[in-house]
């Protein structure tokens, strides 16, 4: 067990989009903090905000038109061109499919994900000027919500450590 | 291969200290194992090494932190406490098999 200045302490992750592929890089990069014994904070924004409300966390999907690397039916199968990804269903598809093989590796649905990294320690932040803009309140987000902070409170919660933004 | 004594067993280890031969494990060695990461074992951590040692005979992976709930109903939170700051890796250290390969 090495405990050299090198390594990280402290990481404060911005999630800013709020596709499935937008939430998960910063939800599974903020559980595998805490599962290293690093500090880890979540810092919801913009888009992202929707994956600590509670009525929209469980509804996220993934955009199916303008991601020129979407392909169907799996990773290495057909590119999907924009054109099919407007049909209806298209996008709930490409979300059901890939929920399907999160389960397989046993990472878990967002509200859930959310409640664990909260269960290990990990912080919950929303963005003050997203929730002023999309009139949002207390009673809108979920339980684990630690705190709504402006931009220079996250700076200075964040001090001393590292801040990703996804 | 390295080799350390722990609890009074010569036991093969990898360069990060968790043991390749886990033949060699026994509850003396747990209990080194879990003194040098300065952790006491109680019944609650025997739990958990008790889960970890079952499942990995089953699907031969240490199980992460949502199979420890769902299967092993141990919540994350008394995992956390239990086994702070890296709760999986020390948990499969002192369990005697090697450390956990997965992202989640």
């Amino acid at each position: 067990m090495t405990d050299s200045s090198d390594k990280i302490k402290k990481v404060s992750i911005i999630i800013s989009k709020g596709s499935l592929d937008g939430i998960y890089p910063g939800l599974i990069m903020a559980n595998g903090a805490r599962m290293e014994g690093i500090e880890a904070s979540i810092f919801f924004t913009f888009f992202g905000l929707y994956a600590i409300l509670s009525k929209y966390m469980g509804h996220i999907g993934i955009a199916t038109v303008g991601n020129p690397a979407m392909r169907v039916p799996h990773a290495k199968g057909f590119p999907l061109p924009t054109i099919l990804g407007v049909l209806p269903g298209m996008s709930a598809f490409a979300t059901a499919m890939m929920k399907k093989e999160m389960e397989k590796l046993d990472i878990p649905p967002i509200p859930e994900f959310i409640e664990m990294i909260h269960d290990a320690g990990g912080k919950i932040y929303g963005c003050k000027a997203t929730v002023d803009m999309f009139h949002l309140k207390a009673a809108d987000f979920c339980p684990q919500v630690d705190k709504v902070l402006t931009v220079g409170e996250f700076y200075a919660l964040s001090a001393g450590g590292q801040i990703i933004f996804t | 291969m390295p080799q350390k004594t722990l609890g009074g067993v010569t036991v093969d280890v990898d360069d990060e200290g968790y043991m390749t031969t886990r033949a060699q494990w026994n509850r003396a060695v747990a209990t080194a194992l879990a003194a040098e990461e300065g952790i006491t074992l109680t019944d609650a951590h025997w739990k958990v090494l008790e889960f970890i040692d079952k499942d990995f005979r089953e699907k031969g992976v240490v199980p992460g932190m949502r199979r420890m709930n769902k299967v092993g109903n141990i919540p994350t939170k008394d995992l956390y406490a239990l086994f702070p700051d890296g709760p999986i890796k020390k948990a499969a250290k002192i369990s005697g098999y090697p450390k956990p390969a997965s992202c989640v």
